[in-house]
């Protein structure tokens, strides 16, 4: 229709006073998300909105955490673990003391023999620390000095739901918030036109596990604080995107009118939700720039697109979504979740690995060099790693050329890199199977309580009383491993 | 002096302010200290209690491994008895508070003697602590927790204007306003008040028609002719039956990684059929929790058990069987508690219930009626399940023509269908076992079915199966399940309920508003059948119901959450039913009821990008209907539970992973995309913009017209000035652009008429100015 012009905003009329008496009654949460009447707080798209008063709880080290999920369970044994005895003992029976009882998949419950199998992948140590890095992943392994590998996670999860569940949510059981969903709700949003916590995702070709909506539900905590899913390809974000035939004019004088028409209804109601609502659709108009503009990968000079890859040019692969995670990180975003599909190595594991590796390796490191050469390094936190580990044996019939592993919940290794946690360490250790942790162990409570702190956030303070019982990330446990903080 | 203790009372209120936000106490709903009235009668339930509960009970409560000092203060004998570890010393000394260790812990500013201690982060507020001094001066009386004593009818109170009164509600209801010094609103509009009752109660605005032709006369007589009407509706049942999905955890899919396919609609279309047939709650859930076990159990109520069969189930090839059937039981169980009895028991899965009497013995006594059945933790994996072609795991019913030409009647089967029903059966007798931390693989002592006594003795004539369950539940003698019943109802159609953890009926739950309405209407409903009908028309045939929506500034002020009912509810319709709504109003709606859930728009990849890879079951491509199955209600709307319909998920739908009983009201600016550009919603403006063009091509009136049909009332002036000039604007643009009309009209695919494009379009383009009201998607 007619040429853009720029056009004046709706004016709000919600202050903050307004605002707050709102709030109580009963929305359910004092906690402002990036979702949340932005402009009651005026100022730049950059400037904070604001979290739960008192909160952080002490200075942080990270601002935003950028979580590549590896989903579906990379192998330990094939990753960060080295295990030279596996190749001594190769095809001998897991020694009985050893497993000392952990319970099996259907799986490989009925397999009569247990045959030890080492890794399809070499191993070599690298950079100043000598940290172990195998090698399907070589970019990785060049940043080895950069980041800080836990070889002593462990969970109790054997499947995927519930570990993946555990993962993101604290509990095997569905419905408790996500952790992106915790960090909005306690520290809000930078960006007052962007979401503060947002999921993208992605797939390898590797046998892969299904995603769920719920791993980035806020569960109890407002619907404010869910993961918003942006996607490659049009509409980034569900129903971003007019319809053809409406200019961006014509969608203003729209929104124009219908916040004509709610105000002379809301001049009659006298209900203050009518106020908010007009807020939102301002909220969604300028989504509708802001959300494409930071999507928009096109601007990037050569230099970024060698560093992560061809493959950062072509929507929706892993390397396409770390660049995408470092531009959200840029404009503010909390939390940033990537999962990338395709690591559930029953079988034709080393063929099936070596892909998968391929796919993130590359960009998994320029992320972490990219955020280093702008200075955002240390106050983003980068996470790697999947849900849990893989038997050191392999499953089904020995054969070195082609085999699997099944899951294993004991023993597995993750990386961090950045906001707050040391560099160029290897923390933890397995016994020489890689079958049981022996030192340091880090349990999935005690991560989660140590990334709220590096957030500044106590696990233990940070809570929402739902039916009747204050809830945290953490549940019951959980110990911040301050060995891994700076 | 006197200055200085009120700064100093000042800045003390504002520290216990910020330490109340910071606690969380304002999230809770519960009453803020400034509107607190010191009471002439201590209540031991609704003052003390929830002091005791929610700052004392996590150490000397129920939970006996987490009990300190060996004090309990949930049980009035040991609250009362000597202090095991200070000899001499009580808790409690009826009558002395200075002499009640209690009382003085709680005033102590001592950090090492002061209780709640300070590390627990838990302070109590200077009224908290008053209350509770009077309440041991009086004696300190303990009373069971108020859910827990059955309901008993109490006379109507006393109310100064007894004319406004309608029926008994409004006395219980002008009570509590005359008591906080508030005034009842006017009724509200004839228009309003039509509105709201048909979205109550069919989910659907009423049609023009339908406005058209209900009664001149406007007596509370007539209103009661409409409601009966509505009533009367087939979308009554289909009303009912949404909300009693989330409950039910009703989907399409079988959850988990795998999700594929089930067929569980049969079930679905039972409940529209019980509620359209008006089966009384008592046996609403007697066949749901037991119908297989009635004696000469017909296929109906074999049918009706599909209720504890809608948990998700496994396909993932690796689960130890074991883990996940217990995963089911237990799902079962905590349906059972929140849905139907208003208790959390899920807490007692893993340890005595921190704050109920709900000891992890009760729970698995509960666990071991649904530990019965003759089931698998996996049948078979997605893949199994697409290739043998049926959707349901053992044990089942097939539901064929045979059977429906019989009391299946109502199951909307295509021809030559035969469908397998996942059902409840008895046939794996099982010892059950406390199961330590809720670990399968930890049982320790066995339990038999039972229940706790504390709610309601489980009587001998009962048989120890899920039958005597059922009995159990819907005995008059028990007081949680008319009561939770009653309140669901009461939040459906005023927003929130008496009380408002609708989920939770436990001494952490928040406390009913006005409890003795609740038990007034609790045993009514017994008194009559359990009759759904006759409660809801009961309810909207009072003066509090039919009350105008409008919020005065007074009103805002004293009663911010609309607690006391000065006026009636408003808020945001479900996604559910603003879909459906625009659907009406547009007059796609297809009213065909039951059947196989069906594929509406649905923004095309989701399934794709989140499934387990393309050939994991028959659910990872998403390919919508076509044709009139685009256009059926949203409780048809396929439902997959790792990936739900994404145009009710931003409205605050849940998973359907668990029992839900509450959804949230959020407005997020995901909600304002979602209603300018779901293809839904345009195609809907577009179809009702050309069915009007059409019709009245040279009438000036057509914008009145689509407010009409929209907004079901008469615009104001002002109101049709800013949208007639508008739709003027917007026409003249497209005038001017013939192409961006065109672009613009061919949204959807229902079959476009023959229109001018720019008329249609700029009309199509006011119809979603209307569409995207807060009015449209409100129900005032």
């Amino acid at each position: 229709m007619k040429k853009e012009a720029p056009v004046p905003q709706e004016p709000l009329n919600v202050n903050r006073r307004h605002f707050f008496s709102q709030v109580s009654v009963g929305i359910g949460s004092i906690a402002l998300g990036s979702l949340l009447i932005p402009d009651l707080f005026k100022g730049g798209a950059t400037e904070v909105s604001e979290s739960i008063p008192g909160l952080p709880h002490f200075a942080p080290k990270a601002r935003r955490v950028i979580y590549l999920f590896q989903a579906g369970a990379p192998s330990q044994l094939e990753t960060f673990d080295y295990k030279p005895l596996l190749l001594k003992r190769i095809g001998e029976d897991l020694p009985e003391s050893i497993r000392n009882g952990q319970r099996l998949t259907g799986m490989t419950s009925e397999q009569e023999t247990f045959p030890l199998m080492p890794s399809a992948a070499k191993f070599r140590q690298h950079g100043k620390s000598g940290a172990w890095v195998s090698d399907y992943f070589p970019h990785i392994a060049s940043i080895a000095d950069e980041i800080c590998i836990v070889k002593s996670m462990h969970t109790e999860a054997i499947n995927h739901d519930p570990a993946i569940t555990f993962f993101q949510t604290g509990s095997q059981i569905s419905g408790r918030p996500s952790m992106g969903s915790w960090m909005s709700y306690g520290l809000g949003s930078e960006n007052k036109n962007l979401p503060s916590f947002v999921v993208l995702t992605s797939r390898g070709k590797g046998n892969s596990q299904g995603l769920y909506s719920k791993l980035w539900s806020s569960g109890f905590l407002d619907s404010r604080h869910q993961g918003v899913l942006l996607r490659s390809g049009k509409d980034p974000v569900l129903y971003l995107n007019d319809p053809e035939g409406i200019s961006r004019h014509d969608k203003r004088e729209l929104l124009d009118h219908v916040a004509s028409l709610n105000k002379i209804h809301g001049a009659q109601t006298g209900d203050d939700e009518i106020n908010a609502r007009i807020a939102q659709y301002e909220m969604a108009y300028r989504m509708q720039m802001s959300v494409p503009e930071v999507m928009d990968v096109s601007k990037e000079p050569k230099s970024i697109v060698q560093l992560y890859g061809e493959d950062c040019q072509v929507p929706g692969t892993y390397a396409a979504n770390a660049l995408q995670a470092r531009r959200l990180a840029e404009n503010g975003v909390r939390f940033i979740q990537l999962y990338h599909q395709g690591w559930d190595q029953h079988g034709n594991l080393p063929n099936e690995m070596s892909g998968q590796a391929k796919d993130v390796d590359r960009a998994s490191a320029a992320l972490v060099l990219d955020l280093k050469q702008r200075g955002m390094l240390e106050d983003t936190l980068v996470i790697w790693g999947g849900e849990f580990g893989r038997t050191n044996y392999c499953q089904g019939k020995f054969n070195p050329a082609d085999y699997g592993r099944d899951h294993h919940p004991r023993a597995f290794s993750i990386w961090m890199a950045g906001g707050g946690i040391k560099s160029g360490l290897s923390y933890g250790e397995t016994d020489e199977f890689g079958y049981n942790v022996i030192k340091d162990p880090v349990h999935i409570n005690d991560f989660h309580a140590t990334l709220l702190y590096a957030m500044g956030l106590d696990h233990e303070q940070l809570t929402f009383k739902y039916q009747g019982r204050r809830f945290r990330l953490t549940d019951v446990a959980g110990t911040v491993v301050k060995d891994l903080l700076t | 002096m006197k200055r200085n203790i009120i700064i100093l009372a000042i800045l003390t209120a504002m520290i216990i302010c910020i330490m109340a936000l910071r606690k969380g106490i304002f999230q809770t709903g519960t009453a803020s200290p400034t509107a607190f009235r010191m009471p002439e009668t201590v209540d031991y339930n609704f003052h003390i209690k929830p002091i005791l509960s929610d700052n004392c009970y996590a150490c000397h409560g129920p939970d006996a491994n987490k009990r300190e000092a060996g004090l309990r203060l949930d049980l009035e004998e040991a609250a009362f008895s000597e202090l095991a570890e200070n000899p001499g010393h009580y808790a409690i000394v009826p009558g002395k508070p200075s002499k009640s260790a209690l009382y003085e812990r709680i005033i102590s500013n001592d950090p090492q003697y002061i209780m709640p201690p300070p590390e627990s982060d838990r302070i109590l507020q200077d009224f908290e602590k008053e209350l509770i001094k009077k309440w041991i001066s009086q004696g300190g009386p303990f009373e069971r927790h108020w859910a827990f004593i059955p309901p008993v009818k109490k006379p109507l109170p006393g109310i100064n204007d007894p004319d406004w009164a309608q029926n008994e509600i409004d006395h219980f209801i002008l009570e509590q306003l005359e008591a906080h010094q508030l005034t009842h609103a006017p009724r509200a509009s004839y228009e309003t008040l039509l509105r709201r009752m048909s979205l109550d109660l069919t989910g659907l605005p009423p049609t023009p028609e339908q406005a058209g032709s209900w009664p001149e006369d406007k007596s509370p007589g007539a209103i009661d002719k409409v409601i009966d009407q509505l009533l009367a509706s087939p979308a009554y049942g289909e009303r009912m039956t949404q909300s009693w999905l989330d409950v039910a955890r009703y989907a399409d899919s079988h959850g988990y990684q795998d999700d594929s396919y089930r067929t569980m609609w049969p079930w679905r279309d039972w409940v529209i059929h019980a509620f359209n047939e008006n089966l009384p709650y008592d046996l609403f859930l007697t066949w749901q929790l037991a119908g297989d076990l009635l004696p000469d159990a017909n296929s109906e109520q074999v049918l009706a058990t599909g209720f504890n069969r809608n948990h998700p189930i496994t396909q993932e090839g690796g689960v130890i069987q074991e883990e996940y059937r217990s995963t089911y039981v237990i799902d079962r169980t905590n349906t059972l508690g929140k849905g139907i009895l208003g208790l959390t028991l899920e807490c007692a899965r893993c340890h005595d219930h921190k704050y109920d009497a709900i000891s992890q013995q009760n729970y698995y006594e509960l666990f071991a009626f649904f530990n019965q059945v003759d089931e698998k933790g996996i049948q078979m994996d997605a893949v199994q399940a697409a290739n043998q072609q049926f959707f349901a795991d053992p044990p089942y019913i097939t539901v064929s023509e045979k059977e429906k030409d019989e009391v299946l009647a109502f199951v909307n089967l295509e021809k030559d269908q035969s469908i397998k029903v996942m059902v409840m059966n008895d046939d794996a007798p099982r010892t059950s076992y406390i199961l330590n931390r809720g670990n399968y693989d930890e049982p320790t002592d066995s339990v038999h079915p039972g229940t706790p006594s504390k709610i309601f003795p489980y009587q001998a004539d009962f048989p120890k199966n899920r039958l005597g369950l059922a009995q159990w539940v819907t005995h008059r003698q028990n007081p949680l399940t008319a009561r939770v019943l009653v309140n669901r109802i009461w939040g459906l159609l005023f927003g929130r309920g008496l009380v408002e953890t609708a989920e939770d009926f436990g001494v952490q739950g928040s406390l009913p508003s006005h409890p003795q309405l609740l038990d007034w209407l609790a045993v009514d409903f017994m008194e009559h059948h359990w009759d759904i009908k006759y409660l809801l028309k009961k309810i909207m045939s009072s003066a509090t119901y039919q009350q105008s929506s409008e919020v005065t500034e007074a009103v805002k002020k004293a009663d911010p959450e609309n607690k006391y009912l000065a006026r009636a509810g408003r808020f945001r319709m479900s996604g559910e039913m603003i879909r459906d709504y625009v659907l009406a109003t547009s007059g796609l709606i297809n009213r065909e009821i039951g059947g196989p859930s069906v594929k509406p728009y649905q923004p095309p990849g989701l399934w794709e990008e989140t499934n387990a890879g393309g050939d994991r079951g028959i659910l990872t491509t998403y390919i919508p209907d076509e044709g009139d199955k685009l256009y059926r209600r949203s409780l048809y709307t396929f439902w997959k539970r790792t990936l739900p319909p994404a145009s009710m998920s931003i409205f605050d739908a849940p998973t359907r992973d668990f029992c839900e009983v509450r959804r949230q009201k959020t407005n997020t600016p995901l909600q304002a995309l979602a209603l300018q550009n779901d293809i839904q919603m345009l195609e809907a403006a577009r179809v009702l913009a050309q069915r009007i063009v059409k019709a009245r091509p040279d009438d000036p009136g057509i914008v009145k017209e689509i407010f009409r049909r929209i907004l079901i009332r008469e615009p104001g002036s002002e109101e049709l000035q800013v949208l007639e000039e508008y739709y003027d604007h917007a026409l003249s643009n497209f005038l001017d652009n013939e192409s961006d009309a065109e672009k613009l009209v061919a949204v959807g695919a229902y079959q476009a008429a023959d229109t001018d494009p720019a008329k249609t379009a700029a009309l199509m383009l006011t119809a979603q100015v209307l569409y995207n009201l807060d009015e449209t998607i409100t129900k005032e």
